[in-house]
C-alpha cells in the first residue's frame, strides 16, 4: 500500500515536472512545425539562472520567500532573451523549410546554446535547495514528501489550464487555430502571422525555461541536463501527440507513471522504461494518442 | 554486378595504398586520428546512405555501439580476440536488431522516424548504463585484436589494426557506392522526392526503407568495432543520442553528394576537434552549431558541392531545402 501511494505521488511529480519541460515542445511544434530540439537549451538557461540568482539571493542574506519570485522571474527573462535571440536571429530566415531540416537547425542552436550557458555559467554545478524545503515537508502515508513538490504540481495545473483557456476562449487563441490552419490564407485576412510565429516561440521558450527554474532547487544543475531533458521531453510529446497540449498532458502522465513504478518496483529498469513505454504506444498509434490524422499528399 | 568501376570506386581504390602508407610516414597521433575516424566515419555512411532517402537518423549511434558491445563481449566472456569473428559478431548484432526494429521504423518519416530512432538508441543507452556486469556508465576495456591465429603485438599489431581498418574500410565504402546505384539506391531516391508515386508505380517503399535501414545498421556496426577496437574501449556514451547528433552533423556538413564525402567530412572534424578543444574546451559546441548552421544556410548540399559545382552546367535548383543531393 505504502509503494502504491509513494509511486502515486512521485509518478504525479515527475509528471508536472514533464509537464511543465514539455509543453513549450509541443506549442512551437503545434504552431509553427518546429520540433525544437533548442528546448533543452532554453530548460538548461532556466535552470541555470535560477539556480544562480537564487543562490546570489539567499548568501546575500534575503529572505527565502521572496526567491520564489526569482524562479518565475528567471525564466520569464531567460526564456525571453534567449528565445527572442533564436527566432529573430536564426529562425525566421528558416521559416518554410522542411521539417527535418528545421530539426537539424534546432539542433545546432542547441550546440550553441550549450555552450553559451559554460560560458556564462562556468561547468561547476549548481544547488539552490533553499526553495525546496522552505516550506517543509507533508507525510504522505508517513513518507515525506516536501510542500514544493505539491506547488510544482500546482503550477503545471495552472500553465496547462492557462493554455487551455487562453487557445481555446480568448480572440488571440481563436486566430492562432487560424494560423496553425492555414499560414497563408490567415496572412491574407490580414492575421499578423510573422508576429504570431515570434510570440509563440518566445512563450514556448519561456515554458521550456520555467520548467528547468522551477525543478532547480531540486536537482544539481550542471551541464548536460538541457541533453537529458530533450529526450525525456520527445518521449511525453510524441506520446501524446505531437502539437496536441492535451496530449502532452497525457504524455507526462504516462511517462511520470512509468519511471515512478520502474523507480519503486525494479530500478534497474529507469532509464530505459520510459522510451520502451514510448516504442509501445507507437507501435499501436504510430503518430501519438491524441494526434490529428494527416492525409497523404501525393 | 557490374564489375564496370565508376570515378569513385577508383578513387577509393586509389587511396587505399595511401592510406595504408601514411601509417608508415606520418606521426602516430595523426595516424591513431585517421584510424579512429574511419570507425566513426563508416557510422556516417550508415547517417547518409539512410539521408538519400529522405531519413534522418537521430539514433545511428545505436549500431556504432551494438557493434563495440557485441565485439566487446565476444572477447570479455568468450576471450575472443580474432578480428573476423569480432566483425562477424558485430555484423550479426547489427542484423539482428536492425532487423526487428526495422518493422517498426519502417512505417515512419521525418521527423518521426527521427525521433524514433533517437528514443531506441536511448533504450539502448538506459540500458547499459544500468548494467554492472558491462561496467555500467564507465564502459570496459578490449583485448588487442589477433589475426586467425597471429597476434602480433605492440607497433606491428598497432600497423596491422590499422592497415585491416583502411582495408575494411574501402571495401564498405564501395560495396556503399555499388548499394547507391542499385534499384533499392533509386528507389530511396525517389521515396525522398515522393513516396506515393513510388509505391503507384509498383515498388513496396517499405522494403526498401527496411535494406537500408539494415544495411546501414551493418555498416555502422561495423565502424564500432574497428572503433571499439582502435580505442579498446567502449561505454554507452556510443549510444548517447549526442554522438548520434555528430553523425548527422558529419553527413550534413560534408554532403550526402558523394560516398567518400563523410569519411574526409569525419577526418576533418576530428582534427579541428582537437585544436578546438586544445584552444578553448567551452566553445566547441558552439563552433560546431555555428557551422552547422552556416552549411544549412549557404552550402545546402554540403562541402562536397565546392568540389562537383564547377562541372555541372544547369543552374542551381529549386530543391535547396532537401538534405539529400543524388549525382
Amino acid at each position: 500500500m505504502q509503494t502504491a501511494v509513494a509511486i502515486s505521488v512521485d509518478g504525479l511529480g515527475f509528471a508536472a515536472w514533464l509537464f511543465l519541460s514539455s509543453v513549450g515542445l509541443t506549442l512551437i511544434y503545434g504552431v509553427m512545425r518546429i520540433l525544437n530540439i533548442a528546448h533543452g537549451g532554453f530548460y538548461a538557461l532556466g535552470a541555470y539562472s535560477s539556480a544562480w540568482a537564487i543562490g546570489l539571493f539567499v548568501n546575500s542574506g534575503g529572505a527565502v520567500v521572496y526567491s520564489f519570485l526569482l524562479i518565475p522571474l528567471a525564466a520569464l527573462l531567460a526564456g525571453a532573451i534567449a528565445g527572442l535571440l533564436v527566432e529573430r536571429g536564426i529562425l525566421r530566415y528558416m521559416y518554410g523549410r522542411d521539417e527535418v531540416l528545421m530539426v537539424l537547425v534546432t539542433y545546432a542552436i542547441f550546440l550553441i546554446l550549450e555552450d553559451a550557458t559554460k560560458l556564462i555559467w562556468g561547468t561547476e554545478s549548481y544547488v539552490a535547495w533553499q526553495p525546496a524545503f522552505h516550506f517543509g515537508t507533508i507525510n504522505v502515508m508517513d513518507i515525506p514528501y516536501t510542500v514544493y513538490k505539491f506547488i510544482i504540481m500546482a503550477v503545471a495545473l495552472a500553465v496547462g489550464a492557462a493554455l487551455f483557456l487562453v487557445l481555446n476562449k480568448t480572440r488571440v487563441g481563436k486566430l492562432l487555430l487560424v494560423v496553425i490552419e492555414d499560414r497563408e490564407i490567415s496572412g491574407a485576412l490580414g492575421i499578423n502571422v510573422t508576429l504570431f510565429f515570434t510570440v509563440t516561440f518566445v512563450v514556448g521558450a519561456i515554458l521550456g525555461a520555467l520548467g528547468g527554474a522551477i525543478s532547480a532547487p531540486e536537482i544539481s544543475v550542471l551541464p548536460g541536463i538541457g541533453a537529458e531533458i530533450i529526450v525525456l521531453s520527445f518521449a511525453v510529446i510524441v506520446i501524446g501527440g505531437m502539437g496536441s497540449i492535451g496530449g502532452a498532458m497525457l504524455g507526462a502522465l504516462i511517462v511520470g507513471f512509468a519511471r515512478a513504478l520502474s523507480v519503486h518496483l525494479y530500478p534497474p529498469a529507469e532509464l530505459f522504461s520510459i522510451y520502451l513505454v514510448m516504442a509501445a504506444v507507437l507501435a499501436v498509434k504510430p503518430y501519438g494518442l491524441f494526434a490529428l490524422a494527416e492525409s497523404r499528399k501525393i | 554486378m557490374n564489375i564496370k568501376m565508376d570515378r569513385t570506386e577508383t578513387g577509393l581504390l586509389l587511396a587505399l595504398p595511401l592510406l595504408i602508407l601514411i601509417a608508415f610516414v606520418l606521426p602516430k597521433w595523426v595516424v591513431n586520428y585517421v584510424q579512429v575516424s574511419l570507425g566513426t566515419g563508416l557510422v556516417a555512411l550508415g547517417v547518409m546512405i539512410q539521408m538519400r532517402a529522405g531519413l534522418v537518423s537521430f539514433g545511428q549511434g545505436l549500431y556504432f555501439c551494438v557493434g563495440g558491445y557485441a565485439a566487446g563481449m565476444l572477447a570479455k566472456f568468450l576471450g575472443i580476440s580474432d578480428l573476423f569473428l569480432l566483425l562477424a559478431a558485430g555484423i550479426l548484432a547489427a542484423l539482428i536488431v536492425a532487423g526487428i526494429a526495422g518493422f517498426l521504423l519502417r512505417r515512419y518519416r521525418e521527423i518521426f522516424f527521427a525521433m524514433l530512432t533517437l528514443a531506441i538508441s536511448m533504450i539502448l543507452f538506459g540500458l547499459l548504463s544500468s548494467t554492472e556486469e558491462l561496467g555500467s556508465t564507465d564502459g570496459f576495456n578490449l583485448p588487442s585484436a589477433t589475426y586467425l591465429g597471429w597476434a602480433p603485438e605492440g607497433e606491428t599489431g598497432r600497423l596491422t589494426l590499422y592497415t585491416f581498418t583502411a582495408l575494411v574500410v574501402v571495401v564498405c565504402a564501395i560495396l556503399l557506392n555499388r548499394f547507391l546505384k542499385s534499384p533499392v539506391g533509386y528507389i530511396n531516391e525517389a521515396i525522398r522526392e515522393n513516396e506515393v508515386r513510388v509505391e503507384y508505380l509498383g515498388t513496396s517503399a517499405h522494403h526498401a526503407v527496411h535494406i537500408t535501414y539494415v544495411l546501414a545498421a551493418v555498416v555502422s556496426s561495423i565502424g564500432g568495432v574497428l572503433w571499439a577496437l582502435a580505442l579498446g574501449h567502449v561505454d554507452p556514451e556510443m549510444t548517447n543520442w549526442t554522438t548520434s547528433g555528430q553523425f548527422v552533423f558529419i553527413s550534413i556538413l560534408s554532403g550526402t553528394g558523394n560516398i567518400a564525402a563523410p569519411l574526409i567530412g569525419t577526418f576533418l572534424l576530428e582534427i579541428l576537434r582537437v585544436y578546438a578543444v586544445e584552444i578553448s574546451p567551452n566553445t566547441w559546441q558552439m563552433i560546431l552549431g555555428s557551422v552547422m548552421l552556416l552549411t544549412i544556410l549557404y552550402l545546402p548540399k554540403g562541402l562536397w558541392s565546392l568540389l562537383t559545382t564547377r562541372k555541372s552546367t544547369k543552374p542551381s535548383d529549386d530543391s535547396a531545402d532537401k538534405i539529400s543531393v543524388g549525382d
